[in-house]
């Protein structure tokens, strides 16, 4: 059977593809009449829109089928009526009757038999039947792929029972199409998937389907009738990761559209399920049940959201309430925020969990339409109203071109806030009426304060647990606690109240290859966030995080009583034992708690841990059943007889069991469990639904540890015991924000995991829903591991026997885990490299591949196979041709030392390979060879998140721009370079500030979608069109399509990086428990690619701990061309794997800035080339096995591998690899590696035509300057200019305004990117996000069009992360930007009207000037430069600014006053600002006005340096506690 | 962990040795007391290495990092905790060690190593101080018997591990005293037996049974110990000394140095050592085969005993003053040492081979006739290098060939391997079910700290062996935890 389906274009899952892994991001807008005038022009202006957006969108290998586009409107009426007219049938008033888009098989009886069963439901229902038509649809207008999974398109005209009100027809409809889904669905009806209903309503239509913006009209013919009218239009156009987007999948649904992702989809799906048994509503009645599943199966994230917000809707809440439930503001870290406000919001907290993640949402239930931002604000959206009450809203301003005159406002959608049309009222009703209606509905205060409890209102207990020392070390023991655990992750938590930190990755074998007893915690894998949606900083962006959550039962979502919010408020979830006595013996309101046993009978095993779940699940549901609500799993009391169940399973077991039994939400599971104390445990815990843990043997362990000593001084176990709830809160936070999710009562649940080596059949038992590809082990194991802990525990103890076991997982230690990497493996390396003798390089090989025997990574159990037809080595490619592909890893000058660095680029540059900048700049004088003809320059720059030292010329002196999306040792996190590090030549490089440390964030802050990295890729390709563009990924579930997607975003490389990667710093938890093996990811993303056939123009790196020729020719045969190595490398370097790199005290000279360490450093090129050829050679011997003559050939090969029979170890024999070897049965034709080149499709970009005009400039640096009229389709104007300017001149670029160009209207995204010295570019009107980014000595000025009547500084002017990155160069822009203006600026200068929120976020050098209003967290993580704020409302202090790391101080220095005066001058004469004018005509009002932000880092580095003037009068600064708290 | 930068801020410091005019004179050890600020600022240059090649250096695997953390923060007595961990007798590796794991020590690639030794005596030595060294007798037992043959390194580190077990131990030993060569081979200068006694003691308390003067094959017949023991470990070194077959061997005057050395661990002792036969170097002119640690206990002692000249030989070529490229870093490297013994005296002379020893006409060792030789590994003579040397005293210290085989081994039956030693499974057992070997007697001559490392893996073996046996333990002392 064909693995596609023969319509939907949806292939099923096979290998390790799964449809679940689709993505998208989009661009979303709509057109409305404020007053509700239907007219034919809103649907044209809407479709213009969409076109104008077609580049947020993409196509797949068939540049003719998109991704998906779609309108909504209104009933038209008029055009209805006139052709079921001459359909034969006469359809009633407008409102009497609903039009359904149908979508249905193409085969005719099929096509028959789902009309016949949606018939009969809508008779059933007691509706009638008006008639079909046909929707004429244009095929010849859309793409092969979508045309030939078109389905058949019908409409469907239902008429209402007399009597019946609008919206009870609006519910019966919503019964019947549900209905008519699942009863389709369960039908035997062949192609049954292709049926589908659009929508379905009285009021509203979608037209949408597999196109591009462009075809909508040209298919919909009837979208260009005169007669099809609608006072609204919604408009969305899909960019899909990869190229299996469904007719079905695309936007609008049936009232939203959405731009974003729902992170916590799977937990939210779950919930909605098992709440479904407790929904009741008076508006349905017993319908109710005939809309369940409430969710519909396989649906996107938006499709389910689409779904959720029906229910609410439908049951009688409104569009604007229903939005603010399930995207609630960020209100429990906002103190500002107003009581009744945040009672609203908290008093829905207890009602259900946020669906969170970036979002743009645009809403409508066809008499209002509006749209809605995340707290984040992670999307963009821009609006304009016209003085003709037009609106007109979408993720770009700049799509409809409106002359200035007609403007009466522009504005941007912001964090949390909604922008609602109601055409009935017809007028715009703002944020802050929006919410005072809906905080005003009922008095959610007082029912908080009757009914809400808290912990401190409950009695104290009578006993409370102590620490019992006598049985500390049995109960350490059989939980699997080590010497580690107490020293590395224990001790630090509990004296500083952090996570521990590590170094150089992980190199112990995964949990199911492990012969040591592991924790079930150890077989799953964090997932993160990457390219699909931005992870979140959770310090600096800590306002929109929370760790508060409400347990108790939850009631009916669809009611509004004061019952609903009798819940137990608990503001973090790990429990004192005294809280959890307190929980135990509640009895308060209908709070009832009883306590579960989790143990096992240690000597019946599997049996017994089989029994004991299976008792532990009936008692849970029986204990349901009594009404209790708060359930306490518990393994204390572990005995010589009985074992814990592993806390996760136990947890796992009974969480989905009451999903299924649909009584999951009534109770709160707790966990007092004696396994949990790292992160990740608490994490996964939380991940798999506990709503709060008491990690008492971690406690008593601590208190041990106290008691001991063994903490720094003056920590008592009180106080040690609170630094551990802290660490961990703090890491749970942080793991949080790397999946993109802001609050733990939105993780809970949610299983971002993927399981490595868990099998099916317990997956499907105990973690429904959890990734788990290779198979592996089952219960047996898990008790036999519980068991062994046991026996250890048990075991008679003397004396001298008093410790725990050594563990070995972090560090090496004879008899603990196995490392691949340990002392005989790393000198035998060493020993080859400095020796030159490869016979030495073959036993450090065959260690390794003899450790991966004895089973340490995935390889280890592959076999590759020997061809029938080898070929001798001389016919091999030589080994000179095959180092080419070898790249060295991103390691910053920063993070490694100058001469370690060097060498590495010498090495490389030597034999042809590429080496890498990492983060942190590159010294220009490396550009240029060396007398002996060395280059050390490094031929791959690295972009990543902090842009550090980013400028034009970097980007020019590079081979391939590689854009770091995620690192293998800690996705889904940023960076952070501490002061001491920072010296003199590493701060240049970085242009920043010596001794002032320096924060990668963890987003790309102009990367929060797919659409949004395409950008990136084409500003990068713009800037230096010679380079090649790499993305850089790293492995995790899902990373094949995310690929793919980089692929359709024009990627020339992508890397799939490994989870064991090195790391100069990362906490263990990250280092060892997030990301998966590079064999998984790679071979998915093979897969994935063939499927989409985008293999063929996209190359393919992996790296990850990579050492032995074996393992290159196992990346190969799995689908790469290239690979990267750094570890290694450094060993041959010198380096020994202490694991001490973020300490600064690297003994061998690598990993250190310390310059009396560094002249340790021995390592030498030849060493590294040694290196390289040894393994060259190794990969030719194999080939010349293999049959290959060379590496192209080998790429891909997969089926040239084999799983190792002999797998006889008792964990491992229960993997299965055919997932990974698997390889979709595709024609010859599709290459299966790169063979053509992408399409940047760079021809079109307007910096052609500027080029041409510079000529003079560019040749004769004469003065030239053009005037033009510019629109948001010319994306990244200047950038390709000004890196042509750099590459004739060099970074000084061209004297001041050697070239001028003046644009008029609006501009699309990256306007004026990296744009160097001599050139300005000044713009009237507006423009759109990334303004700025990475300037490096260009000007910009920007103001609104001189014939407009706005108020500049009330008006957005440009969109969200301005100047992102920029080293150099000036900005002035006359109205307001978005969010984070002047994110991670080093040394720009700007003046703006004002900012969103966020501002000047992580910068470290510049000067910017904010003339007007603020956002919230102004100057989170800024470390250097100085802002200058006009605080005319007075409230900067207070609410504006994130203090953490600046003081606010007034205007002192006489010199500084003049310089800031200037700056203001001359934005007064360059945008013609009236506000400028105004603050300059009345200066000695306004100078106390401004308030100088001044960080603290720099502060303190400018006073050592003697170069500071101190302040006298300062400013009282808050602290950070004052400012940011979690209620 | 420690202190991350220690090894940046401290030398690394050695206690002083006494001076030679001084320590010549008496048999006590050569080392000063070293202050305890000290010991713990040594122990700070401890990196805590990710890999730490020092405890693979280290054939115990000493958890090596682990204490040197705990002395830097000074809690000696979780440290000694640790070292007893993988090692019985640290008093004695902590002086007589040669010290593998500072030569694989990390910090060794470029600046001197951490004074892992000098910190494990310092544990030690800390703990007998504090009277943390106390017998641990196990609190069960398993009703089993075990008879180890041998009481040196291996075989005490064996009887010590299988007590703790719970097994009724009993050491043969066919000298008079308990020890082995840490008894009699190593002089009193680097190991006073006070050491030794007080460790024994505590073996004892833990209830090891100790039988001195009984030479299994001999004056104790095999057969007895096959009935009496459930299992037998022989651990009874390689004794058999490597001989120098050149003319003029039978002289007077020429002994192997197990012959001589022992002797002046008796008198130490203050044994009567009979006139007769007795082995002294004083007045006379000595010359010493062997350049390694035996020979220059031989030297050490051939001083106190107030030798009128010493001269070593060496048939290898002279070692490079620091590590040979050839041994690379974690390598033992082959590099020039100078021990205590070498400062007190004495010519040490590479290359040279002896070829034949002439006596005078009572048959005493009188001159001895050498040439210097090329390296290996053919050592040509040199022509025209040829010399003699008037002798007085020739000691042999040039290493052990094996066990010796005087009836143990052939009555038991157990097979021998190439190269003369017991032959083993991976299990140490050995050919024989139920006998078991360790030490010397199973890898060949080798340093105390694989001898301990030995007895303490046969003693693993030998108890898993014992467990497979039903009614092993008496397991009713488990605990209750929760």
């Amino acid at each position: 059977m064909s693995k596609f389906h023969a319509v939907s274009a949806v292939p099923s899952a096979q290998g390790l593809y799964h449809p679940s892994h689709e993505h998208d991001a989009c661009g979303i807008g709509f057109v409305a009449s404020v007053r509700g005038e239907r007219s034919h022009d809103i649907i044209l202006k809407g479709i213009e829109v969409l076109i104008n957006l077609t580049h947020r969108g993409a196509c797949g290998c068939d540049a003719e089928t998109g991704d998906g586009a779609g309108i909504l409107i209104q009933i038209p009426h008029r055009f209805f009526a006139r052709e079921c007219a001459e359909l034969g049938f006469k359809l009633p008033e407008p409102g009497a009757y609903a039009a359904g888009m149908v979508f249905l098989p193409v085969e005719k009886l099929n096509r028959l038999q789902c009309e016949g069963i949606f018939e009969q439901i809508i008779r059933e229902e007691g509706l009638t039947i008006l008639g079909w038509r046909d929707t004429p649809c244009n095929g010849n207008a859309i793409g092969r792929v979508a045309r030939a999974s078109q389905p058949y398109i019908q409409q469907i005209f239902i008429g209402k029972p007399d009597g019946m009100d609008e919206d009870a027809f609006e519910r019966k409809l919503y019964v019947v199409r549900k209905l008519a889904e699942q009863k389709i669905a369960n039908s035997s009806i062949e192609d049954k998937e292709i049926f589908y209903i659009p929508s379905l309503s009285s009021r509203t239509i979608i037209y949408k389907g597999l196109l591009l913006a462009p075809q909508i009209a040209s298919f919909y013919g009837e979208l260009s009738d005169p007669e099809v009218d609608s006072a609204l239009c919604l408009v969305h156009q899909r960019f899909s990761t990869n190229t299996f987007p469904s007719w079905r999948l695309a936007h609008p649904f049936r009232y939203v559209a959405h731009n974003g992702e729902i992170n916590t989809l799977r937990g939210n799906v779950n919930w909605m399920h098992a709440r479904q048994s407790i929904l009741e509503s008076p508006a349905f009645g017993p319908d109710i049940e005939k809309l369940f599943p409430i969710v519909e199966d396989g649906s996107s994230d938006s499709s389910a959201f689409d779904n959720a917000v029906e229910l609410l809707f439908q049951s009688g809440r409104s569009m604007p309430h229903v939005l603010a439930m399930l995207i609630p503001e960020a209100w429990a870290g906002n103190p500002h925020m107003k009581p009744e406000k945040r009672a609203f919001y908290e008093y829905h907290a207890s009602l259900m969990e946020p669906w969170d993640g970036p979002a743009a949402i645009a809403f409508t239930d066809g008499r209002v339409i509006g749209a809605t931002l995340d707290r984040n604000g992670l999307r963009p959206g821009r609006y304009v109203v016209t003085k003709d009450d037009i609106v007109v809203l979408a993720s770009e301003a700049g799509v409809l071109d409106i002359p200035a005159a007609n403007v009466k406002k522009k504005g941007r959608l912001q964090p949390g806030k909604m922008f609602l049309v109601d055409t009935v009222q017809q007028r715009i009703i703002s944020d802050k009426e929006i919410k005072q209606q809906l905080v005003s509905r009922q008095p959610y205060e007082e029912w908080l304060q009757e009914k809400q409890i808290t912990l401190d209102q409950l009695p104290e207990p009578s006993r409370v647990y102590g620490a019992n020392p006598d049985t500390l070390l049995r109960r350490q023991r059989a939980f699997g606690y080590s010497e580690e655990d107490m020293k590395m992750i224990l001790e630090p938590m509990a004296s500083k109240g952090e996570e521990p930190i590590g170094s150089m990755g992980t190199d112990t074998p995964l949990a199911c290859l492990s012969d040591r007893p592991q924790m079930l915690f150890s077989y799953f894998k964090q997932l993160f966030a990457q390219v699909t949606n931005p992870p979140i900083d959770a310090i600096r962006e800590e306002m929109v995080m929370s760790l508060s959550s409400f347990i108790g039962s939850e009631r009916n979502i669809l009611a509004e009583t004061s019952q609903n919010c009798h819940t137990l408020k608990l503001p973090h979830a790990i429990l004192t034992n005294r809280e959890l006595e307190k929980l135990r013996r509640i009895s308060t309101g209908d709070l009832l708690a009883t306590t579960l046993p989790t143990h096992f009978r240690s000597e019946d095993g599997e049996a017994g841990l089989k029994r004991a779940l299976d008792e532990l699940c009936q008692r849970a549901s029986l204990a349901v059943r009594s009404g209790y609500t708060l359930l306490i799993l518990s393994d204390r009391g572990v005995d010589k007889q009985y074992a814990p169940i592993p806390s996760l399973l136990a947890l796992a077991a009974v969480h989905y069991l009451l999903v299924r039994e649909e009584t999951r939400t009534q109770v709160a599971l707790i966990l007092e469990s004696g396994e949990p104390r790292e992160v990740m445990h608490f994490a996964l815990l939380i991940g798999f639904g506990a709503s709060a843990i008491n990690p008492y043997l971690a406690f008593d362990s601590i208190r041990d540890l106290a008691h001991r000593g063994y903490l720094a001084n003056g920590i008592t176990p009180d106080t040690a015991v609170k630094n551990f709830i802290k660490a961990v809160n703090k890491g749970l936070l942080k793991t949080f924000s790397k999946m993109g999710i802001s609050t733990l009562q939105s993780y809970r649940g949610a299983q971002v995991f993927e399981a490595i080596g868990l099998n099916r059949n317990l997956v499907e038992t105990y973690f429904q829903g959890t990734a788990s590809r290779i198979e592996g082990v089952g219960l047996d194991v898990l008790a036999r591991e519980a068991q062994m802990k046991h026996e250890y525990a048990f075991a008679p103890l003397n004396d001298s026997e008093t410790d725990l076991d050594v563990g070995g997982a972090y560090h090496f230690r004879v008899g603990g885990e196995e490392h691949l990497l340990n002392p005989l493996t790393i000198s035998k390396l060493q020993h080859a490299v400095q020796q030159s003798n490869p016979k030495t390089f073959k036993e450090y090989t065959d260690l390794i591949d003899e450790q991966n025997r004895n089973m340490c990574t995935l390889r280890s159990l592959m076999k590759i196979k020997e061809s029938k037809t080898p070929v001798a080595l001389e016919e091999v490619e030589p080994a000179k041709e095959i180092v080419k592909r070898f790249t060295t890893g991103a390691m910053s000058f920063g993070s490694i030392s100058k001469e370690a660095h060097e060498t590495l680029a010498i090495a490389m540059n030597r034999i042809g390979g590429m080496s890498n900048t990492g983060e942190g700049g590159e010294d220009a004088r490396r550009f240029t060879p060396d007398t002996n003809g060395d280059l050390r320059r490094s031929a791959v720059k690295q972009i990543a998140s902090g842009r550090f030292g980013v400028t034009t010329n970097y980007l020019m002196n590079a081979d391939e721009l590689q854009i770091k999306m995620a690192q293998g040792a800690k996705p889904g996190e940023g960076g952070q370079l501490p002061g001491y590090k920072v010296d003199e030549v590493i701060a240049r490089l970085r242009h920043s500030i010596p001794g002032v440390g320096l924060i990668s964030p963890p987003p790309h802050h102009d990367i929060y979608s797919i659409e949004d990295l395409a950008q990136l890729i084409y500003d990068l390709k713009n800037v230096n069109p010679r380079a090649r563009i790499a993305v850089k990924l790293v492995s995790e579930v899902g990373v094949g399509t995310v690929a793919a997607g980089v692929s359709k975003a024009h990627a020339d490389v992508v890397l799939i990086s490994g989870d064991s990667g090195g790391t100069g710093a990362a906490p263990l938890s990250s280092i060892k428990h997030a990301g998966i093996p590079w064999e998984l990811g790679l071979a998915e993303t093979q897969q994935v690619l063939l499927l989409n056939d985008l293999r063929s123009r996209i190359r393919v790196q992996t790296d990850g701990k990579l050492q032995t020729g074996r393992d290159v020719v196992i990346a190969a045969l799995l689908g790469a061309e290239e690979f990267g190595f750094a570890t290694a490398p450094l060993i041959t370097m010198g380096c020994i794997m202490i694991r001490k790199c973020h300490l600064n005290t690297c003994p061998v000279g690598i990993a250190t800035q310390d310059p009396e360490l560094r002249k340790r450093f021995q390592g030498q090129p030849e060493h590294v080339i040694n290196f390289f050829f040894f393994l060259a050679e190794q990969v030719r011997e194999h080939m010349a096995k293999l049959g290959f003559r060379t590496v192209d050939e080998m790429v891909g090969r997969v089926d040239m591998l084999e799983t190792h029979l002999a797998v006889d170890h008792w964990k491992a024999k229960g993997i299965d690899l055919s997932s990974i070897l698997y390889s979709p049965p595709l024609p010859g034709r599709v290459a299966r590696h790169c063979v053509q080149k992408q399409d940047h499709g760079l021809e079109q970009a307007l910096d052609h035509h500027l080029m041409k005009l510079a000529q003079p400039a560019l040749e004769h640096q004469q003065s030239v300057e053009f005037s033009m009229p510019i629109r948001n389709i010319h994306r990244t104007v200047g950038a390709m200019l000004g890196g042509e300017v750099v590459r004739r001149y060099g970074p000084a670029g061209l004297p001041e305004e050697t070239i001028r160009f003046n644009f008029q209207g609006s501009a699309g995204q990256s306007f004026g990117a990296f744009l160097p010295n001599g050139v300005t570019l000044t713009l009237e009107g507006e423009a759109n996000d990334y303004v700025g980014k990475g300037l490096s000595g260009g000007r910009i000025v920007v103001f609104p069009p001189r014939n407009s009547s706005f108020q500049p500084e009330e008006s957005i002017l440009a969109g969200n992360v301005i100047l992102y990155g920029a080293t150099s160069g000036e900005v002035f822009l006359n109205g307001i930007a978005g969010e984070r203006f002047a994110v991670r600026n080093s040394g720009a200068t700007a003046v703006v009207e004002g900012v969103g929120d966020h501002g000047c976020e992580y910068m470290t050098n510049g000067r910017v000037v904010v003339l007007g209003a603020c956002g919230r967290n102004f100057a989170a993580g800024m470390n250097g430069g100085i802002a200058y704020v006009y605080d005319e409302r007075g409230d900067f202090m207070q609410k504006r600014c994130n203090p953490a790391s600046v003081d606010l101080e007034p205007l002192i220095d006489e010199r500084e006053i003049e310089e800031l005066q200037t700056l203001i001058t001359r934005h007064r004469d360059l945008t013609g600002s009236p506000r400028a004018g105004w603050i300059l005509a009345n200066w000695n009002e306004s100078l106390p006005k401004f308030i100088k932000v001044f960080p603290q880092e720099y502060k303190r580095v400018l006073r050592e340096r003697g170069e500071m003037v101190i302040p006298t009068g300062e400013l009282p600064t808050l602290t950070i506690a004052e400012q940011v708290q979690h209620g | 962990m420690g202190k991350s930068t220690g090894f940046m801020e401290f030398p690394r410091e050695l206690p002083e040795r006494r001076p030679v005019v001084e320590r010549v004179n008496d048999w006590v050890e050569i080392y000063r007391s070293f202050p305890e600020e000290k010991q713990q600022q040594q122990a700070a240059r401890c990196m805590d290495c990710g890999v730490p090649f020092c405890h693979t250096g280290c054939p115990v695997n000493n958890l090596i990092p682990d204490w040197n953390d705990l002395v830097y923060r000074g809690r000696w007595k979780e440290a000694v905790r640790r070292l007893h961990a993988t090692n019985n007798f640290p008093e004695i590796t902590g002086r007589i060690c040669p010290a593998p794991c500072e030569a694989a020590c990390v910090l060794g690639i470029n600046a001197p190593p951490v004074t892992i030794k000098q910190i494990e005596k310092n544990i030690i030595d800390h703990a007998y101080e504090e009277g943390w060294v106390h017998p641990e007798p196990p609190s069960f037992s398993t009703g089993k018997r075990v008879a180890v043959v041998g009481s040196g390194p291996a075989g005490l580190a064996a009887a010590q591990q299988l007590r703790r077990a719970g097994h009724a131990v009993t050491v043969f030993e066919k000298a008079d005293r308990i020890g082995g060569l840490m008894r009699y081979g190593i002089p009193n200068f680097k190991l006073e037996k006070t050491i030794l006694d007080r460790r024994l003691e505590q073996m004892q308390l833990e209830g090891v049974t100790f039988v001195t003067g009984a030479h299994v094959g001999q004056n104790v017949p095999v057969e007895d110990l096959q009935r009496d023991f459930d299992a037998i470990l022989l651990a009874g070194g390689a004794e058999q000394p490597r001989d120098l077959n050149v003319p003029g061997r039978e002289l007077k005057g020429i002994h192997f140095a197990m012959e001589f050395l022992p002797q002046q661990n008796r008198r130490c002792e203050g044994d009567a050592v009979s006139e007769v036969g007795a082995i002294l170097a004083n007045g006379k002119r000595v010359v010493i085969i062997g350049g390694g640690d035996t020979g220059a206990d031989c030297l050490g002692t051939s001083h106190r005993q107030k030798a009128l000249s010493v001269e070593q030989f060496e048939i290898m070529p002279v070692p490079p003053s620091t590590r040979s490229p050839l041994t690379p870093w974690p390598l033992w490297p082959m590099q020039l040492r100078t021990e205590g013994a070498h400062e007190e005296g004495g010519k040490r002379n590479w290359s040279l081979a002896t070829t034949k020893f002439v006596g005078d006409e009572y048959g005493n060792v009188k001159q001895l006739h050498g040439v210097q030789v090329g390296p290996p590994p053919k050592f040509e003579p040199q022509p025209g290098t040829e010399f003699v040397l008037e002798v007085d005293l020739v000691l042999l210290a040039m290493g052990f060939s094996g066990p010796v085989r005087n009836g143990m081994l052939e009555k038991l039956g157990v097979a021998i391997d190439a190269r003369g030693n017991v032959a083993t499974s991976n299990g140490y057992m050995t050919t024989v079910e139920g006998v078991f070997a360790a030490g010397d007697m199973r890898r060949g001559q080798s340093l105390v700290v694989w001898a301990i490392s030995e007895g303490r893996k046969a003693a693993a073996a030998v108890d898993e062996y014992l467990r497979a046996v039903p009614n092993a333990r008496d397991a009713s002392l488990v605990g209750v935890a929760g």
